[in-house]
């Protein structure tokens, strides 16, 4: 599991070097989640640009991300890609995560 | 207009065989979407296909053949018909529940964070996304049969 973290301001923004978050790395992935944020920022952006698929499982574990960080935390999302995209809107779990078309968008929105 | 084309692909229909393992939707996937190249399926008729064939393997994997039972074989095949694609996946594992497959009612996630479902969004994208969705025992073996409309656009 590829994931980068980096400090911009207020926000950390993780960024994840994989095409598909689905049932073959989902735990991998949520493992990788909870090591990379065990401290840091509030707000945590996830960098999902290069994704190309996500599938139920993934979507799992990236809800299960935001869990880890606890009610005090924030989790959002930026550079959606339309197939990822689709998936959040469809479970409308898009009412549950900030969701940004592209990570610029999210950094705009989101830093100071 | 597509006659041609579409006998030729009605004939070419297709199987693909893999075991049981966490990697299985992505060995069936890489297959399938690469014998669907014929096709030139838009991006989003692609997804729509990726996306139900992933969660319909994913249940297999996960409840026909459950951690600590064997792995058995997946066999998925497809043809293409009336711009529609057709799927049946079977498998030799655990039946359903009652015979029936699940309702797949939409989550509900008006819901304080920490009870968010991270789970059971599987059956309601199928029936969400596929049409004609059936599934039967019969024997040892079960059955998924859906089907997907396809527009070939006019080439």
């Amino acid at each position: 599991m590829n994931l980068t973290s980096r400090t911009e301001g207020d926000l950390q923004i993780i960024h994840i070097a994989e095409t598909r978050i689905d049932a073959a790395v989902a735990i991998e992935f949520k493992d990788a989640m909870r090591n990379e944020t065990e401290d840091g920022k509030d707000i945590v952006v996830l960098d999902l640009s290069e994704v190309q698929f996500i599938d139920s499982s993934g979507l799992g574990a990236i809800v299960a991300s935001m869990k880890q960080l606890g009610r005090n935390r924030k989790l959002a999302l930026g550079g959606l890609t339309p197939a990822v995209d689709k998936v959040f809107r469809l479970t409308r779990m898009d009412s549950v995560f900030p969701l940004y078309a592209t990570l610029e968008g999210a950094l705009k929105d989101l830093g100071n | 207009m597509f006659k041609a084309k579409e006998f030729k692909i009605a004939a070419s229909q297709k199987r693909i065989d893999v075991t049981s393992s966490p990697k299985a939707a992505r060995g069936i996937l890489e297959q399938l979407m690469a014998q669907l190249k014929v096709l030139s399926l838009s991006d989003e008729c692609a997804g729509k296909i990726e996306l139900v064939v992933a969660e319909a393997i994913n249940n297999i994997v996960e409840h026909a053949y459950p951690p600590g039972a064997p792995d058995g074989p997946i066999q998925l095949s497809w043809s293409f018909e009336d711009n529609r694609l057709n799927f049946a996946i079977t498998d030799q594992g655990l039946g359903m529940p009652d015979g029936k497959a699940p309702s797949g009612r939409a989550k509900n996630v008006k819901v304080d964070l920490m009870d968010l479902p991270e789970g059971g969004f599987g059956w309601f994208l199928i029936r969400d996304q596929a049409e004609d969705v059936e599934y039967r025992r019969t024997g040892w073996e079960n059955c998924l049969s859906f089907g997907v409309p396809v527009n070939l656009g006019a080439a």
